[in-house]
């Protein structure tokens, strides 16, 4: 939503402890916009580098954008410290199980329409992993309305790629996917490659789902992040402004 | 993309963190997406203790090719003190 400059907006950001996959506590991320609303919500899945400060920035910028955002901390279980130093550890265990994401997500989704300024349409949004979390979860715990996957990297996985805690292909549940998908993809990535982002594409066709995919030329793997050499203005200005629009489409 | 190319190993040793040195537990070695090196993906060294908390972690990353020279060197340092006498396992 466009804001204009005699506007009111205020919001409140804090963390908050939700119940995620088997009722565990875990802390989440939580900005809102303050007055009755109601507004569409969001859940933002956080990137392999940790629940960091980038994460932190775009839920709030989703709530500066009028979405009740809520980014749960996927490496709770795995302690507590600096971001960084928990992503290091949870990198050497081969990263969060994925049974254990769809519920820690699916808590992050209850929380949101639970909430009495929610209008009860939820997106989902991943950077790098988390955008495979969020095909993973919008496949596996229904009741999103629209997934933002930007640059998510093993959606398609070939068979040596699966791992105890990867044990299925997030594209092998295409099937069961309810909500229409934004694909957000640089054409210099090496992961995923727009091979992958091809055999994607194949999947959703071949299942009959809504999808748009942007593949923007002279970027990599996480253009996004300002704070990367993979930093391109052009093409996440770019980015941004198709998010903004499909979230208007299919979510308010 | 994230590799999820990780082992960890045991290690006997100590590191030196910002606070000091540390006695070191295991080394998680990856080669996945690096949080500070300007490389899309990095050779990570993590030599960490985890019974000691998170905190207890001295990182390096590396270039392919710098971490293909630092192997190299390793080995040629071991064998070098091998063939002077100076290891004994």
């Amino acid at each position: 939503m466009q804001y204009a400059t005699n506007q009111y907006e205020g919001m409140i950001a804090e963390t908050i402890v939700i119940p995620g996959h088997n009722g565990d506590p875990i802390g989440a991320y939580v900005a809102r916009p303050l007055g009755p609303g109601p507004f569409p919500a969001i859940v933002v899945i956080h990137h392999m580098p940790g629940w960091d400060e980038w994460y932190r920035e775009v839920t709030r910028k989703f709530a500066h954008h009028g979405y009740i955002a809520i980014s749960p901390n996927l490496y709770h279980r795995a302690g507590h410290g600096i971001p960084e130093d928990i992503a290091v550890q949870v990198r050497a265990t081969g990263g969060v199980p994925d049974d254990q994401v769809v519920g820690d997500v699916a808590g992050a989704l209850a929380y949101a329409v639970a909430q009495p300024t929610c209008t009860g349409k939820v997106a989902v949004f991943g950077t790098c992993s988390g955008a495979r979390h969020a095909y993973l979860a919008a496949c596996r715990a229904p009741g999103f309305a629209a997934i933002i996957n930007c640059w998510g990297g093993r959606v398609t996985m070939e068979p040596q790629e699966l791992s105890p805690n990867q044990p299925v292909a997030p594209v092998d549940y295409t099937k069961d996917l309810t909500c229409p998908v934004l694909g957000i993809f640089g054409e210099e990535d090496s992961g995923p490659t727009v091979a992958q982002v091809a055999l994607l594409e194949q999947a959703l066709i071949a299942h009959g789902k809504t999808y748009e995919f942007h593949m923007y030329p002279d970027a990599g793997h996480g253009f996004f992040y300002y704070d990367r050499p993979a930093y391109r203005q052009a093409q996440a200005m770019a980015g941004w402004k198709n998010i903004w629009a499909f979230l208007a489409k299919y979510v308010g | 993309m994230c590799t999820m190319i990780a082992t960890q190993i045991k290690v006997a040793g100590s590191g030196k963190a910002g606070n000091g040195w540390f006695t070191l537990g295991e080394a998680n070695v990856s080669y996945d997406h690096p949080f500070e090196a300007p490389f899309e993906h990095a050779l990570s060294l993590d030599f960490v203790n985890e019974a000691l908390g998170p905190s207890a972690r001295v990182s390096v990353e590396l270039d392919v090719a710098s971490a293909r020279q630092l192997v190299d060197t390793i080995n040629a340092i071991l064998a070098k003190a091998d063939r002077g006498g100076y290891i004994v396992e």
